[in-house]
């Protein structure tokens, strides 16, 4: 059984009646003097969910197998009071000093607020925006990933037939508009005259609703589909069911359907986070604002399927090539969006590594969707 | 992929067959609580034991290798959480619908404990029939590929009907659900029988289930269902505990639910999250213009708790 | 409920003064001796599984009760499903069996946030009355409709606030992306954030924000509503059988009406409680769950909005828990669901020993 030191915060003067149950954890504490170090790693959904929060199950297993270094880990946290206290308890309960919450929504204000609480403890929050008036004991990471769907896009380009590729996302927020646009932009640079439809669910994870948008864009003519869901397993089974190619995401989903998986953009987190730590345990800082793509290592693409042509082959390593040396321009103008409205004026040009990409609120033109 | 552009005819295709694809496990599950409900109890467990048989079917299917072991498992085990709540509810003075809430828990519960091996792996799939190659149109043929469950599901609906109002099983079933008074003076046995047909009303769900992880959306995860089990029991009542209403109900909830991905593919886009509600405004909708206060119980089963 | 009929029965017979004691205390040990047989059995499958019980319960009540900690993580866990288990509780002594308290949850924070968006600066003491007002308002409109259709056009109680309960999630859904999005809310669709002025804080010396104690007297004063008014004393009687009580002459239209529009109130409090305490502003975190808690809370406490109070508490405590039960031994988030579900089956099956103790029965006293 693991014993776990309770933390310096000295919440058990409250609890002197019931020192019978705080026996378990009277241990004293000095889990840092002895150089061990505690991370946790809190989930929104189920930790193998072959998606999203599988992507980071996997990146803290990474950080498992550093010596002398603990990892906890709690799955299914929605994003209420539960995260805060789950934080706290990993706090309190296992003495964790660095901690993943890997949703966005944890950031604000559970993060934010509980943070200036425990000084002593670091907050690595994914996908947030942190800013210099945010807590110095929090930190933002995030991977430009929408890159990555930038090749799958190439790859789509080139597989589809009918000009119509199509896109399963959830919600129509920044990083999913993001990922749409990159997808048509990718498929866009081998021919202009491809169209992206984009049907959202409404919620992260609903496999009957994401199976019958699927089938709908199969029903549209469109012939390559990708998604930004929490699990795209069903969207990639059935698109590939209906004779579509796939481009994954989250994960390499490849096994699913090999002969009709063109690529797939994946995280990395293994590597983020066993850098952290390492970091961590030198005795440095992480920066309060970590932001890495392919050439960093935060994002990876899975293999080339056999479905690809020679063609598709060649322009996908020479843009992956470009996109390596870094501050890669996908957004450039002159740029409209789907309503006809100018978003980027001729001469104006955002590289990946722009902040202001990732407040996104359009579709580019060609994009068949809206934003609400 | 031969593709050909069917345009605006696309929204009625896919409520076509946004119908038959999505209605099935709404099918079994309500038909499983006619069942139960005509004898005179109510099972509100059935999303658990729904969820429960696609966990089930998912993980034999994958490890057997043949999609009717699955179907077959799931269904055994949706018998044993019916008879788990039947017998139960023989006790005295224990309460079904709480009864049934505490095993929808169980069964979610045990679903997610012994399901997560089972959710990257790849099971093998239920067949089904291709009605739709006399077309060219693909879209048409992808429309009508039937599975094998939603048909048996529409001969069960028909001889559930034909049963219940003319075999001696039926008339048993149905005097148990009216007075247990009545039936205890014709030498039947409540207890025995309520709990029998809740059994048999698990294992209808349990292939419901079965249908969700093993054909469409064809995986097992644990947001398979999202409150399909649940919605299927509520349409019992929509359908007056007539099994062929159920059909209907059930036809009519899976095509409007097809309606909000549709729309959006013929790029009708604002405002999805109102079509997503289409099935729950339509069904309410129906319901007020049938219902009226003076038959409000019309047809329910006279030792129905829920209609009392 | 004709069991809840035994034990608050009229103190004709209890001419001994250990009478009404001795029928107070069934509905007390009863659930008390369920719940060891549930954590007993519970624990028989974990040894089946080669878990230590020992361990499990020592992490158990560590996390949910053990430390001033582990009950601030409780009892903040605790104050939506008060809330929501009211919102189910109270029908239900009419004979109502309401299952679509989430619907009015996200539509009372919905109402709630968009009334403080739009009262900007206004101080507390006007604001926040106003905006859980505005959420008690949603909730009572959403679920009052439901039992004004039951009563005036004969719809089942039980699928219409189903059907409600998707309806109002989706309306906030569309809401909360479309005409009341805060443009910067950027990956998690959200109104505008309140000002300070109109959040809720905590209560002085706790992590717990104020709604507790509301929720608490909201239980307490639905109890002493439904036991020692007249107003429940009708409402007991036309959930035992509406015939009786409209030959009586009871209004029991209107009983219907006010108790599924105050259950619906109180689930509109909880959104308010959510969006000014915990979100600062109403988004899809709303519709977590509560709602659905609630019916299995309500039917545990057999409708008592007192029993509630120790239904929701042992249920907090639980889902405190899972963190730690995951962290150390290695188990799934889903043990504390199954684990909820073997002992609230118990306690439920329990019902049946109502009566049957004769130390708990004065009228079998006196028998051989």
């Amino acid at each position: 059984m693991s014993r776990s030191p309770i933390s310096r915060r000295s919440f058990l003067t409250a609890s002197a009646g019931l020192a019978g149950a705080t026996a378990l954890s009277s241990l004293p504490l000095a889990a840092r003097a002895a150089g061990k170090l505690t991370v946790g790693f809190i989930y929104v959904g189920a930790r193998d969910d072959y998606g999203y929060n599988q992507s980071h199950a996997e990146g803290a297993a990474a950080v498992k197998k550093i010596p002398g270094v603990k990892v906890v880990e709690q799955e299914k946290v929605p994003e209420t009071v539960a995260v805060t206290k789950t934080m706290e308890s990993m706090i309190n309960f296992d003495g964790a000093t660095l901690l993943f919450p890997t949703s966005f929504g944890y950031f604000d204000p559970f993060i934010l607020q509980l943070a200036p609480k425990y000084k002593d403890v670091r907050f690595e929050h994914c996908g947030g925006l942190w800013t210099p008036k945010d807590p110095r004991n929090v930190g933002s990471y995030f991977g430009y990933i929408d890159m990555a769907v930038y090749l799958n896009g190439i790859c789509a380009g080139h597989a589809t037939k009918t000009k119509k590729i199509g896109f399963v996302a959830a919600k129509p927020i920044p990083q999913v508009l993001e990922n749409i646009n990159c997808f048509l932009l990718g498929a866009r640079a081998v021919d202009p005259s491809i169209t992206c439809q984009v049907i959202f669910t409404g919620d992260w994870s609903m496999p009957v609703k994401e199976a019958e948008a699927t089938n709908s864009l199969c029903d549209a003519g469109c012939d390559v589909i990708t998604a930004h869901v929490d699990g795209p397993k069903v969207v990639m089974q059935t698109a590939a069911g209906r004779g579509a190619f796939i481009c994954g995401y989250h994960a390499n989903q490849s096994a699913l359907a090999p002969d009709k998986y063109l690529t797939g953009a994946e995280w990395n987190w293994g590597k983020v986070y066993t850098d952290f730590v390492e970091t961590t345990l030198k005795g440095g800082t992480i920066d309060n604002f970590v932001r890495g793509g392919l050439k960093e290592g935060f994002v990876k693409m899975s293999p080339l399927g056999p479905a690809n042509s020679d063609a598709a082959r060649k322009q996908f390593e020479a843009v992956k090539v470009e996109i390596m040396k870094g501050d890669y321009v996908v957004f450039k103008g002159p740029m409209k969006d789907n309503k006809g409205k100018e978003i980027i004026p001729a001469g104006k040009a955002y590289p990946e590594t722009d902040v202001a990409l990732e407040s996104m609120n359009y579709l580019v033109e060609g994009v068949i969707g809206s934003t609400s | 992929m031969n593709t050909s552009d069917i345009g605006l005819w696309g929204v009625p295709l896919a409520i076509l067959g946004g119908a038959v694809r999505v209605s099935t496990p709404f099918l079994y599950v309500s038909l499983g609580e006619v069942l139960t409900e005509r004898s005179g109890r109510i099972n509100l467990g059935l999303e658990g034991t729904l969820v429960f048989g696609a966990m089930a079917a998912y993980a034999v299917a994958f490890h057997s290798g043949s999609a009717w072991a699955g179907v077959a498992a799931a269904a055994l085990c949706g018998a044993g959480f019916g008879l788990l709540h039947g017998l139960i509810c023989s006790l005295p003075r224990v309460n079904d619908i709480a009864i049934g809430i505490a095993l929808m828990l169980l069964g979610t519960g045990l679903a997610f404990f012994y399901g997560t091996p089972y959710v990257q792996p790849v099971a093998p799939h239920l067949p089904a029939i291709p009605f739709g190659n006399w077309s060219n149109v693909p879209q048409v043929q992808a429309a009508l590929r039937v599975n094998v469950l939603f048909i048996a599901g529409i001969a069960l609906a028909l001889l559930m009907a034909w049963a219940l109002r003319a075999t001696r099983i039926g008339l048993m079933l149905r005097v148990v659900g009216d007075s247990t008074d009545a039936a205890r003076a014709m030498g039947l046995r409540p207890n025995r029988i309520r709990a029998l047909a809740t059994a048999a009303g698990g294992a209808f769900a349990g292939v419901g289930g079965a249908y969700l992880s093993l054909f469409y959306p064809g995986s097992w995860s644990e947001g398979i269902s999202s409150g399909q089990g649940l919605m299927a029991v509520a349409l019992v009542i929509f359908a007056r505990w007539s099994p062929i209403n159920c059909f209907w109900a059930a036809l009519l909830f899976g095509g409007a639910g097809a309606l909000g991905p549709a729309l959006q593919s013929v790029g009708i886009t604002q405002g999805y999250y109102l079509f997503y509600a289409a099935p729950y405004v339509l069904t309410l909708g129906v319901l007020i213009a049938t219902s009226s206060p003076t038959q409000a119980t019309a047809g329910a089963p006279g030792e129905l708790s829920i209609t009392k | 409920m004709a069991d809840q009929a035994v034990v608050m029965a009229p103190r004709a017979r209890g001419r001994d003064w250990r009478a009404p004691l001795a029928r107070r205390a069934e509905g007390i040990v009863i659930p008390i001796g369920a719940s060891a047989v549930g954590l007993a059995f519970f624990g028989l499958i974990l040894l089946a599984m080669g878990k230590s019980p020992v361990e499990f319960y020592q992490l158990v009540f560590k996390a949910g009760f053990g430390t001033a900690f582990s009950w601030q993580n409780t009892l903040s866990r605790a104050t939506p499903l008060l809330f929501a288990g009211l919102c189910v509780a109270l029908p239900a002594r009419l004979g109502l069996v309401v299952i679509g308290g989430e619907g009015a949850i996200c539509l009372g924070g919905t109402a709630a946030a968009a009334l403080g968006v739009a009262l900007g600066h206004a101080p507390s003491v006007i604001g926040l009355p106003l905006m859980a007002a505005a959420g008690a308002l949603a909730g009572a409109v959403w679920i009052g409709a439901v039992g004004a259709l039951r009563h005036w056009r004969g719809v089942n109680e039980t699928i219409s606030s189903l059907l409600m309960a998707y309806i109002g999630i989706a309306l906030m859904n569309q809401l909360v992306e479309g005409p009341l999005r805060d443009p910067a809310s950027l990956n998690k669709p959200s109104t505008a954030p309140l000002p300070p002025a109109l959040r809720v804080g905590d209560i002085p010396g706790m992590d717990v924000h104020w709604g507790l104690i509301v929720a608490l007297v909201a239980c307490v004063l639905c109890w002493v509503l439904m036991e020692r008014t007249t107003i429940g004393f009708a409402a007991r009687i036309a959930g035992d059988n509406v015939r009786a009580a409209q030959v009586q002459g009871l209004p029991v239209g209107r009983l219907i009406l006010g108790f599924t529009a105050l259950g619906g109130a109180f689930a509109g409090i909880a959104g308010f409680f959510e969006v000014t305490a915990v979100q600062g502003a109403a988004n899809a975190s709303l519709a977590a769950g509560y709602g659905y808690t609630g019916i299995l809370i309500a039917f545990l406490a057999r409708q008592n909005p007192l029993a509630v109070i120790p239904v929701a508490l042992l249920l907090a405590g639980f889902e405190a828990s899972s963190g730690l039960v995951q962290r150390h031994m290695d188990l799934p988030d889903a043990t504390i669901l199954v684990l909820k579900a073997v002992v609230f089956v118990v306690i439920l099956v329990s019902d049946t020993l109502y009566g049957r103790f004769r130390i708990f029965t004065p009228s079998r006293w006196s028998q051989p």
